[in-house]
């Protein structure tokens, strides 16, 4: 993918990312790598002006988000995600807004991977603490049964414990088959439960392997993860 | 001493005359802070959609009365006024259609959009004119009266009388009906909630797939009904002149600030908070008080504080300290 926002210059440069069915995959690299950048062409929300997005072997590049979300793409913005106004329930509502089936056993499965959020159904979102509000927001791209989940920097502003826990978390969702996409700042531990692990630098693929290799590689290790 | 008499005459020029006013006040700021919800902006054509929305009541009314259609005790305007409510639902469509949608798509500042609601107003207000003309339009019949001064006198015996209006039922009974349908609407239905994120949250209900053209319609066609209802309601319990509902402008607007611009709650609690300050602050309280208090301790002095020619001052000072204390009003609403 090349492209960038609106008339601007290209941010991205002939970047690569790519996950399968029930991994995860973590984008990582220094600030203004283009990580979120990079998620956010995968998600429809600037002009990629060469090269394409494919979901399950289609071409998606020329829809828009929200057409995504139909198609099969959950995404969870860094700030700003969740109603805050709302119930914990209702904002689990408003993510199946797109279903009209009965959706009542997708809640219960997001309240068995979250069991926090059943107790806190009828709080407001917005009085829950910052690990439950983004399990609130995980559970809301959740209610559209995603094939696959992107989460823009899931662990900002929360403690390392709960970070820990949010990771946890994330694993089990990965392991219901759905694939998670995932820009991370916490760089380290990402990348220890990343099957796949991308760094970019200045909007292009700087290295690519398993979290592991990454964690292994000496370059990586030197440039982004501090020795 | 007399408290009972001292009561009585507190409900019969305050607490009634102040619940009924509050309670149109209520519905016209509900209009006001949905449309500051969803749309983003405070909309200054408001009161004249209520006069709009009234006007058509009245003269569907006339109609009906020219017919022979009555209600028995009940106002016939009350058979009119779904017809107002289409009227007033066709003009605001027409509006959004042609005018704000167009600055929608710019995606403007909230400030260009009062503007241009400035100018929707005006508009309003000419067209309101141009049909029914500037004067004083009596539509109410029916009954007038629940219960009279002389009724109240003859059946407990004090010296007070205590008048409740036919209007004055009829505006606490409809409006607590319609509060009630619209906060079902807005806390059960899919798209009521799909209305509360959509003002909490723009982009994620985006997101959602939530589809914002439609939630924009559907808070036109609700505040369309509100404006008809509050604008009826008042025009039946005092008279309907276009004029004083570009002056309810004020009144709405505080009510709407001092809940929380975006609180439907707010907006309730405004009303009747601007509703009660207004007549009590210009209510001549000499009667209550030589009944409240002892002999020796009764006034020389009408006790007004505020003459009545100034009671537009109340909902400003109101508003103006609100803004300064607490800006985001009673109920945490947006900021201004």
């Amino acid at each position: 993918m090349t492209g960038g926002y609106g008339k601007g210059p290209d941010i991205l440069h002939d970047c690569t990312i790519a996950v399968d069915k029930g991994e995860i995959a973590v984008i990582v690299g220094p600030n203004g790598a283009g990580k979120s950048t990079a998620m956010k062409a995968v998600f429809g929300m600037l002009d990629v002006r060469s090269g394409a997005v494919r979901l399950d072997g289609q071409d998606i590049t020329a829809l828009s988000p929200q057409d995504r979300v139909a198609r099969g793409m959950g995404f969870v913005p860094q700030t700003n995600n969740i109603f805050t106004s709302m119930s914990v329930e209702e904002n689990l509502e408003m993510g199946a807004f797109i279903r009209r089936d009965d959706f009542g056993d997708t809640i219960e499965q997001v309240y068995e991977l979250f069991p926090i959020l059943k107790d806190k159904r009828r709080q407001a979102a917005g009085e829950l603490s910052g690990g439950q509000r983004q399990q609130v927001a995980v559970g809301r791209a959740l209610m559209t049964q995603p094939q696959v989940l992107m989460l823009d920097e899931p662990t900002a502003g929360v403690s390392p414990i709960v970070m820990d826990e949010l990771f946890d978390r994330i694993i089990e969702v990965a392991r219901t088959g759905i694939s998670i996409l995932m820009v991370e700042q916490n760089a380290r531990q990402a990348l220890a439960i990343a099957d796949k692990g991308y760094v970019l630098v200045q909007g292009a693929n700087a290295h690519t392997g398993t979290g592991t290799d990454l964690l292994g590689d000496p370059e990586v290790r030197q440039s982004f993860l501090g020795g | 001493m007399d408290l009972l008499n001292a009561f009585v005459a507190l409900a019969n020029f305050v607490l009634i005359p102040a619940i009924a006013y509050g309670a149109q006040l209520a519905l016209g700021a509900l209009g006001v802070t949905l449309i500051y919800g969803i749309l983003r902006f405070s909309n200054f054509a408001h009161g004249d959609t209520m006069a709009f929305g009234a006007m058509v009541t009245i003269l569907v009314t006339w109609l009906l009365q020219g017919w022979g259609v009555s209600l028995g005790p009940l106002p016939t305007a009350l058979l009119a006024l779904p017809f107002g409510i289409l009227g007033a639902m066709a003009l605001v469509l027409i509006t959004d259609r042609t005018v704000y949608r167009f600055y929608r798509k710019q995606r403007v500042k909230p400030v260009i959009l009062v503007i241009v609601s400035m100018g929707v107003m005006f508009i309003y207000n000419g067209l309101v004119r141009f049909i029914i003309g500037p004067d004083d339009q009596r539509f109410a019949d029916g009954e007038r009266f629940i219960i009279s001064v002389r009724d109240f006198k003859a059946l407990t015996g004090l010296d007070e009388g205590l008048a409740i209006r036919t209007t004055q039922g009829l505006t606490l009974v409809t409006a607590v009906i319609t509060v009630a349908v619209l906060f079902w609407f807005l806390n059960r239905t899919r798209t009521g909630k799909s209305m509360r994120a959509y003002s909490d949250n723009e982009d994620l209900a985006l997101l959602s797939g939530i589809n914002p053209e439609r939630v924009v319609m559907i808070t036109w066609l609700i505040v369309a009904a509100l404006a008809t209802i509050a604008g009826t309601l008042y025009g039946l319990d005092k008279t309907f002149k276009p004029f004083t509902y570009f002056q309810l402008l004020l009144p709405v607007f505080a009510s709407a600030i001092v809940g929380g611009l975006g609180s439907p709650i707010g907006a309730i609690a405004g009303g009747f908070l601007i509703a009660f300050s207004e007549v009590g602050i210009t209510y001549a309280w000499k009667k209550v008080a030589t009944y409240a208090l002892p002999d020796a301790l009764a006034p020389n002095s009408l006790l007004q504080l505020l003459g009545t020619d100034y009671k537009f001052a109340v909902s400003f000072v109101i508003l103006v300290i609100v803004l300064l204390v607490r800006p985001t009003g009673l109920f945490k609403g947006k900021s201004v």
